[in-house]
């Protein structure tokens, strides 16, 4: 959790939505993103979260003025061009490039260009594990060394926002505590976090601030300190398993 | 001494069918993209040899020089304003649109160059050879290809696994869509591994026109030859392309020592056999 939050947001969207074809997915999402926080964002399978950093990263196409960074609409930038402003994700699933090796896969993620901390010796710094293997190729790497991969690449583009899909799904409980460990050091470099996270307990544990999603629309939004489990559950699985 | 002569003969030969073929396995590695315009490319790419040699007074050889870069930005626009837009999840649009291109290729070269057959003179390199034993003697101009297809063949393998460039060619192929949250323009991307396959096939045509008499209606000969030299060396893999040309080159070359008719029939022939004992070519690419 971070103390040098500002109150004054760096990203916001509004009346954010989002179409598979003729499938909506996401329906007038109104969230927003202080300086220096962290955010978590949870909400069942299929609940839109994905779709959601979809839309921020550009890989699908908005309204210009749907998203705001620092003020500037960029609802309707390409990827390549948002990451250049500083947003990076590291994607759902990893994502990492198999006939690449690791440090082949972080070089790729300084390619935007952007100046900063963060270099490779930085992120070997962060995860120790990475630098043993930066040779090797990122397939052969355990699911936890992989997901460091995935989150050094996304360091590696400096970026002033890193959103994170589900960085734990699939891992054994240990080696997540090993990756958000790596957290708090994220944070103090002045990186504005948001992490998806299906865990409830994790994400209140990390975050200054919840949002749920539930069927492509936001269902509750507070400090994990002032949502009670009711309310979460509720938000969380919605009405129809309250009533049955 | 015959038989030696051909499998020579067929291995100088390859390196010409090398050439044909590694653009077009450098275009499948990158982008999943079988172009069917290749072969008539290569067309396009002798008659623009042609051009430079009557209008300049050039040397073939020398006229690299003009069609390279030429073939390179005819490649990057093609693939950028046409191409891009064919590619998706579905392997048909592109087939579509370069068999179409290959039609339009061939009708426009037909148009502006007529039917004749061509063929570039290239002086004493037409028929100077080197005596290797009293009954081995090689061709300096096929000498001269296999050696570019090498050196052609080695520098594609540099900048694909030794270069920042390379790396992201692996990446874009792996992964287009991720490549983008890199800050990577992925249709950029595309434009470039087009324009640097059709420069290497500016050298293959160059070679081809010196080599062969040439008009508009071959280009699809020469696609079946790229086709099945990638094919056999396992898609994807560089230096298995220059195998699968040796190969088709050998096959050819005894195949027209038994026989001078069977000589294409050879070809394919050694193609079919590989492909049912190895559909996969010889060397596929492991990491998929
Ligand atoms: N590529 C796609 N095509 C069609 N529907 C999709 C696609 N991706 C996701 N969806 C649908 O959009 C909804 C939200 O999915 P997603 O954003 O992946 O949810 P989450 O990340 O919260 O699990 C789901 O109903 C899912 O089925
Ligand atoms: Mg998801």
């Amino acid at each position: 959790m971070s103390n040098h939050v500002l109150n004054q947001p760096i990203l916001y969207t509004q009346k954010l939505t989002a179409f598979y074809g003729d499938f909506q997915a996401l329906f007038g999402i109104e969230f927003h993103l202080n300086i220096g926080e962290t955010v978590a964002i949870i909400g069942s399978n299929g609940a839109g979260k994905t779709t959601f950093l979809r839309s921020i990263t550009g890989l699908l196409c908005n309204e210009p003025s749907s998203v705001k960074f620092s003020g500037q609409p960029i609802g309707a930038s390409s990827p390549d061009e948002i990451v250049k402003l500083g947003i990076a994700m590291v994607p759902e699933g990893r994502q990492l490039f198999p006939s690449l090796s690791v440090e082949e896969n972080l070089r790729m993620g300084s390619l935007s260009g952007r100046s900063g901390q963060w270099d490779l010796r930085n992120i070997y710094e962060l995860f120790p594990v990475l630098k043993e293997r930066r040779h090797h190729g990122s397939m052969d790497l355990s699911g936890g060394q992989q997901q460091m991969v995935a989150i050094g690449r996304a360091l590696m583009a400096n970026p002033s926002i890193l959103l994170c899909d589900e960085i734990s799904l699939g891992l054994a409980p240990i080696i997540i505590k090993d990756i958000y460990r790596a957290l708090p050091a994220i944070c103090s470099e002045g990186v504005t976090v948001v992490v998806v996270e299906q865990d409830i307990r994790q994400a209140m544990a990390v975050s200054d601030r919840v949002y749920c999603f539930q069927e492509g629309r936001i269902s509750l939004e507070g400090r994990p300190d002032e949502l009670t489990t009711e309310a979460i559950t509720h938000a969380y699985f919605g009405l129809e398993d309250a009533v049955s | 001494m015959s038989w030696i002569d051909a499998i020579l003969q067929g291995t100088l030969l390859g390196g010409q069918y090398a050439l044909y073929a590694a653009g077009l396995s450098l275009i499948f590695g990158v982008m999943r993209l079988v172009n069917i315009a290749h072969g008539d490319l290569i067309i396009l790419g002798a008659y623009i040899a042609l051009v430079c040699v009557e209008m300049l007074g050039l040397h073939p050889l020398l006229s690299m020089i003009i069609v390279c870069p030429t073939m390179f930005a005819i490649g990057y626009w093609m693939q950028k304003l046409v191409l891009n837009k064919t590619l998706g999840n579905d392997i048909l649009p592109p087939l579509l649109v370069t068999f179409g291109l290959s039609i339009i290729l061939q009708n426009v070269l037909m148009e502006v160059f007529s039917a004749d057959s061509q063929r570039l003179q290239s002086g004493v390199l037409d028929t100077a050879s080197l005596q290797l034993t009293d009954e081995l003697t090689i061709g300096w101009l096929p000498l001269i290809c296999f050696v570019t297809a090498v050196i052609v063949i080695a520098s594609l393998q540099f900048l694909f696994y030794r270069t920042t460039m390379g790396m992201v060619f692996r990446a874009t192929s792996d992964k287009a869509e991720i490549v983008q949250l890199m800050g990577v323009k992925k249709d950029r991307v595309f434009a470039l591994a087009m324009g640097i396959a059709l420069a290497v096939v500016g050298i293959a045509s160059v070679f081809m026109a010196m080599r062969t008499n040439f008009d508009p209606s071959v280009g699809p000969g020469r696609l079946l030859y790229a086709f099945e030299a990638v094919i056999i060396g396992g898609l994807g893999n560089i230096w298995g392309t220059l195998l699968g040309g040796i190969i088709i080159g050998v096959s050819q070359a005894i195949g027209a020592q038994i026989n001078p008719g069977w000589q294409q029939l050879a070809g394919h022939l050694a193609f079919l056999l590989i492909l049912i004992f190895r559909p996969n070519g010889l060397f596929p690419r492991t990491k998929d």
